[in-house]
C-alpha cells in the first residue's frame, strides 16, 4: 500500500502512528457504490457476491430504492459453489437479464466481493469476454470491493483504477490538471469556476459524470487528489506519466486555499492572480466559519476509523475550529496521499491505524471527549452512554469540500453538540 | 446466481444475530470479513437500540487467508469472552467464512471456555434470515436443556397455569409491544407467563421452559422448530393460533382455555373497538376496497383474514416471501379464491400490484416504496420494516389492543369516508378542488397559487407512447377527483391499449369507466 513515497515531504511534524489489529467496525469497499452510482450516471454496478452483499447495500443505501437503483447483486447460490452451474454462464445470463431491463447502461462494473474473491471467480476475464460479446454497446470493467481487500471508501480507489485500465497515454489532448476523486456536482462546479477565473482552462475531473469520459493522461498532466482514499489510482496515474501534486485536502478554508495554491503553482499561475480569485470565497468562508469557531473551540475530539477522511478533518477541526483532537483513528495510512496533510497536523494527538473495536471503545469511555466521530452502527450506543457523537457517513454524502461548504462542514460537528445542550429530556434510562 | 436489487430477508447470520441481540447474556462470535459489521446499524439505527448488538466479528482480511483465519477466530473468541463475559457463546460462519471451512464450532469447543458454546451451521448460500433465527434459537434451547428432565406436571391444580411465549425477537414486527399485550391478555385469563424467549430472556431462563404447561408459538417463523421439538421431547402442547385480529384473538383464547382448562368466561370483560368501528356507518366506504397483501407468512395470512372478515375489504392479492411457511399462506389464499404469490423477488410483487390496481397495499418496507411510486395507499404490516415502524408509542398488532391499532393504521391512509363523500359532492366547487388553497392560507399564498400552476401541471396528461388524449377527454379527466384521477388515467390508457386505440376521447374515457366499474 505505501511503497516508496511519491512526494518528498519537506517538513515533518512529530507524527507517531500506532497500529492496532483486531475487530474492525468499518464498511467494506462495496459501500462506495452508493455515491459512485449517483456520480457516474450511465453505469451499473453489479456486485458478484452473496445475500450479505445485497443486504449490506440496501441497509446502508436506505431509501435509494425509490428510484430504480443502478446497482444490484448477482447472488451466488449453492449450485454455483458446488460447481453444478458454470459461474461464467450464470453471470452471462444475469448480465443479459440486467441489460434487457436497462438497455441505457453504457458501462457495467463487475464488482468482486469476499465470496467471489475466495472462490477465485475471475471477473477480469469475465469483463473482457462480456465486452466482446456486447460488441462495444456496453463496456464491462471489473474491480474488487471485497471486505477482505478494501475498506469503505477504498472501493472508489478500485473503481477508478479499473476505469484507467487499458487507457493509452495521450500526447496531445491531455489536460494540464486532473482532479481525482468523486466530488458532489455542486462542489465540482464551484471548483471549475474558480479554475476558470484563474485562467486554467485545461482542468478535468475524474470520475466524470458519465462513464464515457475517461481521462487523458499526458506527460504534462498534474494530478491532484480531491479525496484522500485514492492511493492506488494516484500511483497508476503517475506510472502513466502524470505528476502528483502534494496538498492538504480541500476541507475548510485553509485546506481549500492550500489545495488551490498547489494546483495554481503547478500550472504556473501567479500567486497574485490566485489571491485575487480566492479573496472573495475565502472571506465568505471565514466569516461563516467564525461562528462555529466560537462553538467548537476548546472541545475535545475523538475520531474512530471509518472513511479515511479522519486525518484531514481532524486537521480542519483543530486549526480552523480550535478543537482539541485527543485520538484520531484511520482504517489505514497511505503516506503518498497524506504528505500534504502531515505538516499541518496538530501535536499531542494519539494517531491510530487499524482498529480493535472493544479496546477503542474503552479508550473513548475513558477519555470522555466532547465529541466522538464514528460509524453509524456505534453512534447510538455511545449517545446512550452520554457521549455526543457525529456519524461519519454523512461526510461522504454531503457537499463538504471547498470554501462555500467550510461552514457546512463545521455545522455537521456543531449540531449534535448544540442539540444535546438544547434538550431537557433528562438522561437516557 | 440470481439478480437481486433488494432482499426481503438478510443472510442467515442476521437471524443468529437477532436471537443473540434479543437475549441478555448471549454473545455471538461471527467468523466474517470486514464489512459484515454493517449488521450493527440495523439494531442501533432502525430499532434504535441503545447498545451494540452482542457480536464480535473476526473481520479477517486477505492477508489472513493464507492460513491464519483460524487463529484470528480463536483470538476473537478469547477477546470476546474476556471483554463481554457472556453466559453462552454462540459461534457461526458468515457467507465468506463458510467457504474457508475453518469450522469455528470445533475450534471453539477446543478453546476451553467455562461456558456453554453453541455452534450453528447457517448454510449461507441456501438459507435466509428467518431460517437462521429459527435454527439458532433451536440450537440454543437444545443446548440449555441438555440434561434437563421432563418435570413432574402434577402440581398444576395448586397454581395458576403458565405458558411460554416463544419466537419474539429484536427487529421483529412490533414484538416488544406484542409480548406486553399478550402477557396482559393472559393475565386477564388467569394465566402466567413462564418464559419469554428469545426477547429479553437470559440463557438460564431457557432451562425453565419445560416448567410451563404449554408453549405459545408467537412468531412461527422463529419458533416453529423449537415448539415441535419441545412437543416431542417434553410432551409440551403448542398453541399455534397467532392472535392478530379479533377473530384470531378469540380463537387464541378458545385454544388456550381448551388446552389449560380455563373458564372462557373470564375473557368476556375484554373488548376491542374494532368490531364497532367497523360496523359504524362511516366505515361503509370501506366495503369492497381492493387490498393487496404481502409480507412474512404469519402477518400476511393474518392480515388477509382481518381485511376480509373484519373490515369488509376485497382481498385481490396475497403473498409471502417466507417459503418455509408458504403452505399456510397458500391455504388462506385458496379459501379466498386466490392463488398465493410466493416469491422473494420484489419486482414480481410490483408487477402484481400494477396489474391488480388495489386501493390499499399492506406489506413490508418494500411494498411501501412500490405503493408510493404507484400512488396507492399503504400500511406496513410485516418486516422488513424501517425506522418509522419501530414507533415510540405502544402499538401492538396482537390481541384486542392490536386490533385497535390495526384498524387505525390501515384505515388512515385511505381517504376517510365522509371526507371522500364531500369531495365527490363538491368537486365542481370553485374552492374545493386540488388546486384550491385552504381559505385560511389564501391571502399569503395568493401570488404563488393564483395560477394554481404547480399542481395542475403536475397532473397534466402525458400519454403513453402511441396514445394521444383528445383535449376534451383531457378536460373531462380533470373533473375526476384528484385522488382517483391517476387511477382513472391508467385504467383508460390500459383499456385503450388493449383495444388497439391510438386516441382517447370522452367516449373512451367513459367506456373504460364502465368496463372497470364493479
Amino acid at each position: 500500500m505505501t511503497g516508496a513515497s511519491l512526494i518528498a515531504s519537506s517538513q515533518q511534524t512529530p507524527f507517531n502512528l500506532q497500529r492496532e489489529q483486531g475487530q474492525r467496525a468499518v464498511f467494506c469497499g462495496l459501500t462506495s457504490i452508493i455515491w459512485l452510482h449517483r456520480k457516474i450516471q450511465d453505469a451499473f454496478f453489479l456486485v458478484v457476491g452473496s445475500r450479505t452483499c445485497a443486504h449490506l447495500l440496501q441497509s446502508s443505501a436506505g431509501v435509494m430504492i425509490f428510484a430504480e437503483p443502478r446497482f444490484g447483486t448477482a447472488v451466488l447460490g449453492e449450485r454455483d459453489l458446488a460447481g453444478l452451474a458454470d459461474c461464467n454462464e450464470e453471470l452471462d445470463r444475469v448480465v443479459a437479464e440486467l441489460l434487457d431491463r436497462r438497455p441505457d447502461i453504457k458501462t457495467v462494473f463487475l464488482v468482486g466481493s469476499c465470496p467471489s474473491e475466495v472462490i477465485k471467480l475471475d471477473l477480469d476475464n469475465a469483463s473482457k469476454r462480456l465486452t466482446r460479446d456486447f460488441q462495444g454497446s456496453t463496456r464491462f470493467v471489473a474491480y474488487s470491493g471485497s471486505g477482505i481487500e478494501t475498506t469503505f471508501t477504498q472501493g472508489e480507489d478500485g473503481c477508478l483504477l479499473s476505469a484507467l485500465e487499458g487507457l493509452p497515454v495521450s500526447e496531445s489532448a491531455s489536460p494540464d490538471l486532473l482532479i481525482v476523486g468523486t466530488l458532489p456536482d455542486i462542489v465540482e462546479d464551484q471548483f471549475q469556476r474558480l479554475f476558470d477565473e484563474m485562467g486554467a482552462s485545461r482542468v478535468e475531473f475524474f470520475p466524470g459524470r458519465d462513464s464515457q469520459s475517461r481521462p487523458n493522461i499526458g506527460p504534462n498532466t498534474k494530478i491532484l487528489l480531491a479525496q484522500p482514499y485514492l492511493g492506488d489510482t494516484l500511483r497508476k496515474l503517475v506510472s502513466m506519466g502524470g505528476t502528483a501534486l502534494s496538498a492538504p485536502y480541500p476541507l475548510g478554508v485553509e485546506g481549500s486555499r492550500c489545495w488551490f495554491e498547489a494546483a495554481a503553482s503547478a500550472l504556473g499561475i501567479s500567486p497574485t492572480k490566485v489571491a485575487e480569485v480566492l479573496a472573495a470565497p475565502m472571506k465568505r468562508g471565514e466569516a461563516a466559519l467564525s461562528r462555529y469557531r466560537e462553538e467548537l473551540a476548546g472541545l475535545r475530539l475523538v475520531m474512530l476509523p471509518d472513511s479515511q477522511l479522519e486525518i484531514p478533518i481532524a486537521r480542519f477541526l483543530a486549526r480552523e475550529c480550535g478543537m482539541l483532537p485527543q485520538e484520531i483513528g484511520t482504517p489505514y495510512f497511505d503516506a503518498d496521499t497524506m504528505s500534504g496533510e502531515l505538516p499541518l497536523l496538530p501535536e499531542g494527538v494519539a494517531w491510530y491505524e487499524g482498529q480493535d473495536l472493544d479496546e477503542g471503545l474503552d479508550r473513548v469511555r475513558a477519555l470522555k471527549p466532547d465529541l466522538t466521530v464514528c460509524g453509524m452502527g456505534i453512534a447510538n450506543p455511545l449517545e446512550a452512554e452520554g457521549l455526543t457523537t457525529k456519524w461519519s457517513i454523512e461526510l461522504l454524502f454531503s457537499p463538504v469540500q471547498g470554501f462555500e461548504q467550510a461552514a457546512d462542514l463545521a455545522e455537521l460537528f456543531a449540531r449534535p453538540l448544540r442539540r444535546r445542550a438544547k434538550l431537557e429530556v433528562g438522561l437516557w434510562n | 446466481m440470481e439478480l437481486t436489487v433488494w432482499t426481503y430477508e438478510g443472510p442467515p447470520h442476521m437471524g443468529a444475530l437477532r436471537v443473540a441481540a434479543s437475549m441478555q447474556d448471549v454473545h455471538l462470535v461471527l467468523h466474517s470479513p470486514q464489512g459484515d459489521t454493517y449488521a450493527d446499524l440495523l439494531f442501533t439505527m432502525i430499532e434504535r437500540d441503545n447498545k451494540r448488538p452482542p457480536v464480535t466479528y473476526t473481520t479477517f482480511q486477505a492477508r489472513d487467508l493464507g492460513g491464519s483465519t483460524a487463529d484470528r477466530f480463536l483470538n476473537s473468541l478469547q477477546s470476546a469472552w474476556e471483554h463481554h463475559k457472556p453466559n453462552v457463546m454462540l459461534v457461526a460462519d458468515s457467507c465468506t467464512a463458510e467457504l474457508l471451512q475453518d469450522q469455528p464450532g470445533t475450534l471453539a469447543q477446543g478453546a476451553g471456555l467455562p461456558i456453554p458454546v453453541v455452534s450453528v451451521e447457517l448454510s449461507a448460500y441456501s438459507r435466509k434470515e428467518n431460517w437462521g433465527a429459527s435454527e439458532t434459537f433451536y440450537q440454543l434451547v437444545r443446548t440449555m436443556l441438555s440434561g434437563v428432565d421432563v418435570p413432574d406436571r402434577e402440581a398444576v391444580a395448586s397454581r395458576r397455569p403458565r405458558v411460554n411465549l416463544l419466537g419474539p425477537t429484536k427487529l421483529g414486527f412490533r414484538c416488544r409491544d406484542d409480548v406486553r399485550e399478550v402477557a396482559a391478555l393472559l393475565d386477564a385469563l388467569g394465566v402466567d407467563v413462564n418464559v419469554v424467549a428469545p426477547l429479553g430472556a437470559a440463557a438460564a431462563d431457557l432451562k425453565r421452559i419445560p416448567e410451563a404447561d404449554a408453549n405459545i408459538c408467537l412468531c412461527p417463523e422463529v419458533a416453529n422448530l423449537v415448539c415441535s421439538w419441545l412437543e416431542r421431547n417434553y410432551g409440551m402442547k403448542t398453541l399455534r393460533t397467532v392472535p392478530i385480529g379479533i377473530g384470531a384473538t378469540l380463537r387464541f383464547i378458545d385454544e388456550l382455555c381448551d388446552a389449560l382448562n380455563i373458564d372462557a368466561k373470564r375473557a368476556e370483560q375484554l373488548s376491542s373497538r374494532l368490531p364497532w368501528y367497523s360496523q359504524s356507518v362511516d366505515s361503509t366506504y370501506l366495503t369492497g376496497k381492493r387490498v393487496f397483501i404481502f409480507g412474512d407468512a404469519t402477518h400476511a395470512a393474518a392480515a388477509a383474514k382481518i381485511a376480509k372478515f373484519e373490515l369488509g375489504f376485497d382481498v385481490v392479492g396475497l403473498g409471502t416471501y417466507s417459503r418455509e411457511l408458504a403452505r399456510d399462506v397458500r391455504a388462506v389464499a385458496k379459501e379466498m379464491g386466490l392463488e398465493a404469490l410466493i416469491t422473494d423477488n420484489h419486482m414480481e410483487v410490483e408487477r402484481a400490484v400494477m396489474e391488480l390496481q388495489p386501493e390499499l397495499v399492506l406489506g413490508t418496507q418494500m411494498e411501501r416504496h412500490i405503493a408510493k411510486r404507484l400512488g396507492i395507499a399503504c400500511t406496513v404490516i410485516s418486516t422488513p420494516a424501517h425506522v418509522q415502524d419501530f414507533p415510540a408509542r405502544y402499538s401492538p398488532q396482537m390481541g384486542f389492543e392490536g386490533a385497535n391499532v390495526i384498524f387505525d393504521s390501515w384505515i388512515h391512509p385511505l381517504m376517510m369516508g365522509l371526507e371522500e363523500h364531500l369531495l365527490r359532492m363538491f368537486r365542481e366547487d370553485f374552492e374545493f378542488n386540488d388546486a384550491a388553497v385552504p381559505s385560511h392560507l389564501a391571502e399569503e399564498n395568493a401570488v404563488s397559487l393564483a395560477s394554481g400552476t404547480d399542481r395542475v401541471t403536475k397532473d397534466n396528461v402525458v400519454a403513453l407512447p402511441g396514445l394521444a388524449w383528445d383535449p376534451k377527454a383531457e378536460k373531462e379527466l380533470r373533473k375526476i377527483p384528484f385522488f382517483v384521477r391517476g387511477k382513472a388515467r391508467r385504467n383508460t390508457e390500459a383499456f385503450a391499449l388493449e383495444r388497439g386505440l391510438t386516441a382517447i376521447d370522452v367516449e373512451t374515457l367513459y367506456d373504460a369507466k364502465a368496463h372497470y366499474s364493479r
